[in-house]
């Protein structure tokens, strides 16, 4: 960390400090220091990450553990009304768990999810848009057909689909961590077009340049001069989409377990904490569903607003 | 000049059109939590689908506003010796498709409920025979005398002989399958409504069927069922006029739904008897981390989970007052000496000390299964078992799922394959006898194939089955009463199945509809009459 924070050039030694000069010292972080919106935008993701990671100690409860649960302690409205009660400052709910324990523990649920999500579809698309832009053909169009199809429906439906198919396929056994896998599988499989499209268009304008003629002369295999000399060209893009669709992967999440096809109620991620407080929302118990609802839209802004403003800051049109 | 004519022609054929029909035929729009998967009335005995089905189908005898049996296929009936009845059946009767309602069809839906992929397999005892005398009169014959035999016949639907044949559908539907078959998608009944549209788990369309024997109650025109899962989204849609009945109305929404001016909740006692059970029957769990035994098997462990199950807790933090805790398998005003029994207090410790003397000082694993659309609150009262079993150290991994998949799963036709589940009972005879045979009779009884139909974790106590066999056919109400005491009291100390309790019925009705509660839950819309 000390290192991160170091000034330019104090130790350029060691390859480490380099490499955060180099981003200190960039374009991109450059734009991002006069830019107030996106210092926001990172604090506010970052403090999600943060306490999502530090859950088991900020919490009053393990909220995934019934044994912690006390029905005895349900139904408390948040801290500030007269019924409030501490420690359960946002209140709890009908099972006796502490709102604000679950939506930190939510979180970790969402992000993981999100993360892994983007990061499968990402991987998937990565190197299926890198076969298909550097050897073009017929591998090309297969590709990018089932690309094509794909995109005409939409990705909440692809992830529908899959959670259905894979369900109904393990049946009955499904615990919470194949659940989860579950989740992750069908978002990454529903959002893994774009990523394929992106690296395809890139790839193919730097196929045709000197570089890689040159790598290809002399006898570099297909695959290192995929790896190391053109993926490296065609990044930026992708860490755009990327930043855009964890928001939309985070959503997507929170959508398939507000249907009831995602996260059980023994292990709620936000969006099942949003299905359960949506049964109490008009009965007069709105901080179930409110605080989770809040939390929800606020890593959501805040992560579009990093993704847009990521993506101003690599277009050289807009500098 | 045509101009004129064309209007002249429109206002007659309105009032053509309005003298057709009663001009107060209504569209009643009625909405449930749960999903109205099959039409096949021998799938699923199950209290909201049978009462789905008995619009569309009769049995030979009905219940009345009070549960009481009145005839209803059959006109008549008497028992020429206890053990040979004689039904007289109803003449002029026609099936929706026109077919005439005859004895084949009484015979032919005694042996197609019978049969291999039926739920219904104990409606009609496996000893008795079903002979035709004449087109409108059967004789059943029974090995043993049964005074209670038409007790669940109210729904044992009939059906036709011809229309089953020629459709491929001889054979039941059974829940658990994959493909669905004719008769589970379309219906032939004689009863008061036919189907019109049917799109499981979107809408289903009961017209009224205006050449029904009977002289109807209700001034519809059409029932349209609409499955809606989400309690709020139920409850909004009743508010807002959009449906006219809903069950259940969410306890949580009671008092909203009485204060709006525009609905009403109807509330009682339920006589379903909510419990818990698990599977004493297998050498090993299906689903659990204990493996080569069962820990079921040792009573030692059911007591622990008795007593881990806090009642009074679930009643007033899950079900908000709105339930009576049980310590019978029965509800009390299905059981005079209901009133001897006292629910033994939890105790955790005393829980964790027996888990530990069973050899489980550390818990153990199971997955529990529950469903999630079809009690009150039924998802939450697992969890908050779940909640109450994790303190004495067992670890339940919860499976709560809708209706459909749940009793597919769990049920005779599914194999009963669960090691820990949630059921709701109310016996189908209103008596004791039904729960004592259904539900705590051992299953795989050579003498009674039907025996424990409905016993999904294979509890077994012969002495249990002889005092039932004996309740069957005693006559003195106090001697009878007596038998069933013992009866249940071997249940209890056997920790046979954990009692929870008896929810209670609430129904969210619109001001403008009039209709009758019936406290086995069962929604009987033919009896609704709605205003303008």
């Amino acid at each position: 960390m000390t290192e991160m924070l170091a000034p330019d050039g104090l130790d350029p030694a060691t390859p480490r400090a380099g490499w955060a000069a180099r981003a200190l010292d960039s374009d991109v972080f450059y734009a991002f220091r006069r830019s107030p919106l996106a210092i926001g935008a990172a604090i506010v993701t970052l403090a999600f990450f943060a306490v999502a990671i530090f859950a088991p100690l900020l919490a009053v409860q393990n909220p995934f553990d019934p044994a912690q649960l006390e029905l005895l302690n349900s139904r408390i409205p948040p801290l500030w009304s007269a019924d409030g009660q501490a420690p359960f400052l946002l209140g709890s709910d009908e099972q006796g768990r502490d709102v604000l324990s679950a939506i930190l523990y939510g979180l970790r649920i969402s992000l993981l999810v999100g993360v892994l999500g983007v990061g499968l579809a990402a991987a998937i698309g990565i190197v299926l848009g890198l076969v298909a832009g550097y050897f073009g053909g017929v591998i090309d169009t297969v590709i990018m057909r089932i690309a094509d199809v794909q995109l005409t429906f939409p990705a909440i439906l692809i992830a529908l689909m899959i959670d259905g198919v894979v369900k109904s396929a393990l049946s009955n056994r499904l615990d919470e961590r194949t659940m989860l896998a579950v989740l992750v599988l069908s978002i990454g499989l529903s959002f893994w077009v774009q990523y394929a499209r992106t690296v395809r268009g890139s790839v193919m304008v730097e196929r045709t340049k000197d570089y890689v003629a040159a790598a290809q002369l002399i006898g570099l295999p297909s695959w290192t001069i995929m790896r190391r000399h053109v993926l490296p060209n065609a990044m930026g893009p992708v860490l755009v989409i990327a930043t855009i669709n964890l928001a939309l992967a985070i959503l997507t999440e929170a959508t398939l377990s507000f249907l009831g096809s995602g996260m059980p109620e023994t292990m709620p991620s936000l969006g099942t904490l949003i299905r359960i407080g949506n049964n109490y929302l008009f009965s007069g118990e709105w901080w179930v569903i409110a605080f989770p609802g809040l939390a929800l839209a606020t890593l959501i802004l805040a992560i579009n607003l990093l993704g847009d403003w990521l993506r101003d800051a690599l277009n050289p049109k807009l500098r | 000049m045509t101009m004129l004519n064309r209007t002249g022609l429109l206002a007659a054929a309105a009032c053509f059109f309005a003298l057709a029909l009663p001009a107060s035929a209504q569209t009643l729009r009625y909405a449930n939590q749960g999903n109205l998967t099959s039409l096949d009335p021998y799938t699923l005995k199950e209290s909201t689908t049978i009462a789905h089905h008995a619009h569309i189908y009769e049995g030979l005898v009905a219940r009345d506003k009070d549960l009481k049996i009145v005839p209803a296929l059959a006109e008549s009936w008497e028992t020429l010796d206890p053990r040979h009845w004689r039904f007289h059946l109803r003449k002029g009767v026609k099936f929706h498709n026109g077919d005439p309602f005859t004895a084949d069809d009484v015979i032919f839906s005694a042996e197609r409920v019978r049969s291999k992929g039926s739920n219904f397999l104990s409606n009609v005892p496996p000893d008795a025979k079903f002979v035709k005398v004449d087109d409108h009169t059967v004789d059943v014959m029974l090995d043993t005398p049964n005074p209670i035999l038409t007790s669940q016949w109210d729904s044992w639907f009939i059906m036709g002989k011809k229309w089953c044949e020629e459709n491929n559908s001889a054979a039941p539907t059974p829940a658990s399958a994959t493909t669905p078959s004719y008769a589970s998608l379309h219906e032939n009944g004689t009863g008061p409504f036919i189907i019109d549209v049917h799109q499981p788990g979107v809408k289903t369309v009961f017209k009224a069927n205006p050449t029904w024997w009977g002289k109807p109650e209700h001034n519809l025109k059409e029932i349209v069922f609409t499955p809606i899962g989400s309690a709020a989204t139920r409850v909004a849609a009743l508010l807002s006029g959009e449906v006219d009945v809903i069950e259940p109305v969410p306890i949580q929404d009671i008092d909203r739904v009485n204060s709006s001016g525009s609905a009403t909740v109807l509330t009682g006692p339920e006589l379903r008897t909510i419990f818990l059970g698990m599977d004493q029957n297998r050498d090993e769990l299906l689903y659990s981390n204990v493996k080569g035994k069962n820990p079921f098997k040792d009573t030692r462990v059911r007591e622990a989970f008795y007593k881990a199950v806090d009642v009074e807790l679930i009643k007033t933090r899950v079900m908000r007052g709105l339930s009576t805790p049980s310590a019978l398998m029965i509800a009390p005003q299905l059981f005079a000496l209901s009133k001897d029994f006292t629910r033994a207090k939890p105790d955790a410790a005393a829980a964790k000390k027996l888990l530990a003397d069973a050899g489980y000082p550390d818990g153990f694993e199971v997955t529990m299964d529950c469903p999630n659309d079809r009690y009150v609150n039924d998802a939450a009262i697992c969890q908050a078992v779940v909640g109450m079993l994790a303190r004495i150290g067992v670890k339940v991994d919860l499976l709560a799922q809708p209706k459909a998949q749940y009793f597919a799963k769990v049920l005779k036709p599914g194999g009963f394959k669960t090691s820990f589940f949630m059921l709701g009972w109310t016996p189908s005879s209103g008596d004791s006898h039904n729960v004592l045979h259904d539900i705590m009779g051992c299953g795989n009884d050579p003498a009674d194939a039907t025996r424990g139909e409905a016993n999904l974790g294979g509890y077994c106590n012969k002495e249990l089955d002889a005092l039932a066999d004996k309740v069957l056919i005693e006559t003195d109400t106090a001697k009878r009463d007596q038998m069933i005491k013992q009866a249940f009291e071997i249940g209890i100390k056997d920790y046979a199945y954990i009692p929870l309790h008896q929810q209670a019925l609430a129904w969210g009705v619109s001001k403008k509809v009039k209709l009758t509660q019936r406290a086995d839950n069962q929604v009987m819309l033919y009896w609704a009459t709605k205003q303008e």
